[in-house]
């Protein structure tokens, strides 16, 4: 797999609430609401890439009708020349709040993906191998409520890492956690990243998250939401603004661009 | 530690002194013994009807109807509720028959159900699986609407077929409210079955009332309410255990950690 193409998407809405206001047009089945103007995005498989942008502007809707949750209203989006609209164990959805199914244990939960496989012993190493690059040994047969925030998004992790997917598409993975629990799973995340080279799509409010962890930045912004920046990042990791002096700068341009006119 | 054992001792003489009032004022009533008996008099028919185990041969005989009727509406309630919750064209085509039948009170059945199923068990378990039936099916299928709609993406995401997606997403996701859903199911039935049994059968502790009242033996009455809130309880307590089951422990648990 070589490029993917995210190709003139659009999405549309209807809100069906504005509907019992207008009287006048009975007719209309609500006022349809667009979303996403016609995203066009291009990048390699391997890449990392962070989408910024504020809250609401659809960047999760785009990240669902890339996993084939739903469909767009217009456009596509292609893996060379295959068209992905449906879902499937090739490009992982990791949840923003956690997706692993809370009736089953973590190893369970990670088995999910590799349920198939014929050789049960070839299986368990598996399971064990990816609890164990997630570092939580030992915690194999607990359930989900028995760990910590930061614990079930890795838990979540070495599910998605087991199937061995082509694409990981992460909505917000760090949301809800401590400050701490954050920089460490954004360290985690890119070292994961730099070891396996899946291509990650990677959703988030946090601009040094993206700038920190991208091998690309998005800024979607404006309503409908399009594409108001892509740009490579080539930095080294691990990344430090007061280092990379280009980089600081461009964190000042993302604030700007997203309407906070002095970076914090 | 303490408080809870204190709460015991409380309870207890609040019991002991229901008893007493009961004695008292079944002395005073100045009513014949066999009309209101005291509480003395009801354990020692208690201790008769145990004796040549006719209380037992009602118990289990209660116990079995109210069993076959509660497994029946289980088997077929909690599919069929699963079914609804899933599929809106099932809904679509069954609910209005149910929402129809369900508040019709199962005894309005008894006419009907001697009819159909003559003397015997058989009306007596149409009529517990009816009082059970509707509010599985209804509850079934309310929880399996209320199933976090990320399950069934992660389902979507690892190719679940149809098949897993009701085995390892819903089920296990409905469990929990399934357990409360069974846990009221089985008091209503139980409280169907003594009603059950007053009419086209000859055993039971529906019975034994019916039975006693007619040759004017309260005391045995008495004893067969007694039972009847013993049994009760007892099955409440099966239930209450059932929740508590490792399968239903993560939303219980859950709640605590977020």
């Amino acid at each position: 797999m070589g490029q993917i193409r995210i190709e003139n998407l659009s999405k549309e809405y209807v809100d069906r609430r504005r509907q019992k206001r207008s009287p006048t047009s009975p007719k209309t089945h609500g006022r349809r609401v667009r979303v996403l103007d016609g995203i066009h995005l291009e990048f390699d498989a391997g890449e990392m890439v962070c989408i910024l942008g504020p809250s609401g502007c659809g960047k999760s809707t785009m990240l669902r009708i890339i996993a084939g949750f739903e469909q767009p209203t217009a456009g596509a989006v292609w893996v060379d020349d295959r068209r992905l609209n449906r879902p499937s164990p090739d490009h992982i959805f990791v949840f923003q709040h956690s997706g692993l199914l809370p009736w089953m244990t973590v190893s369970q939960n990670v088995e999910l993906g590799i349920r198939h496989m014929e050789d049960e012993k070839e299986k368990a190493a598996l399971i064990q191998e990816f609890v164990e690059m997630v570092e939580l040994e030992g915690f194999e047969n607990h359930y989900p409520y028995q760990l910590s925030g930061g614990m079930q998004r890795r838990a979540e992790l070495a599910r998605a890492l087991a199937v061995n997917p082509e694409m990981m598409i992460m909505d917000e993975p760090f949301s809800g956690l401590d400050f701490l629990t954050h920089m460490k799973m954004r360290e985690e995340v890119v070292n994961m990243h730099q070891l396996i080279g899946k291509t990650i799509l990677l959703v988030t409010h946090d601009i040094d998250d993206a700038l920190i962890m991208g091998d690309r930045v998005v800024v979607l912004g404006g309503r409908p939401a399009n594409v108001k920046l892509d740009q490579r990042l080539d930095f080294s990791h691990p990344r430090n603004f007061e280092k990379d002096e280009e980089l600081g700068r461009l964190r000042e341009e993302v604030f700007l661009m997203l309407g906070v006119s002095y970076a914090v | 530690m303490r408080s809870s054992k204190n709460n015991w001792i409380l309870s207890s003489l609040s019991f002991l002194l229901l008893l007493i009032l009961w004695e008292l004022s079944a002395k005073f009533s100045g009513w014949n013994e066999h009309v209101f008996p005291g509480p003395l008099q009801v354990l020692k028919g208690m201790m008769e009807l145990s004796s040549d185990g006719t209380l037992f041969r009602h118990s289990v005989a209660s116990l079995y109807r109210v069993t076959a009727g509660f497994y029946l509406a289980v088997v077929l309630g909690i599919p069929l509720g699963i079914l609804m919750g899933r599929w809106s064209w099932m809904r679509m085509i069954v609910n209005p028959m149910i929402q129809f039948l369900r508040p019709i009170s199962p005894l309005a059945w008894i006419p009907l159900a001697m009819l159909w199923f003559g003397i015997g068990d058989k009306p007596a378990i149409f009529l517990i699986f009816l009082s059970s039936f509707f509010p599985l099916v209804v509850s079934t299928t309310v929880a399996v609407g209320s199933i976090n709609p990320v399950f069934f993406q992660v389902a979507r995401n690892f190719n679940f077929s149809r098949w897993e997606t009701i085995s390892r997403i819903v089920v296990p996701a409905i469990t929990p409210s399934v357990i409360t859903a069974l846990r009221i199911t089985i008091t209503i039935a139980w409280l169907v079955v003594v009603a059950a049994e007053m009419i086209a059968v000859q055993s039971g502790l529906g019975y034994l009332i019916l039975d006693s009242r007619n040759a004017l033996r309260m005391d045995y009455v008495m004893d067969g309410m007694i039972i009847i809130g013993f049994i009760g309880l007892l099955l409440d307590g099966f239930m209450r255990k059932l929740g508590h089951i490792e399968a239903a422990l993560w939303r219980t648990m859950g709640r605590r950690v977020g």
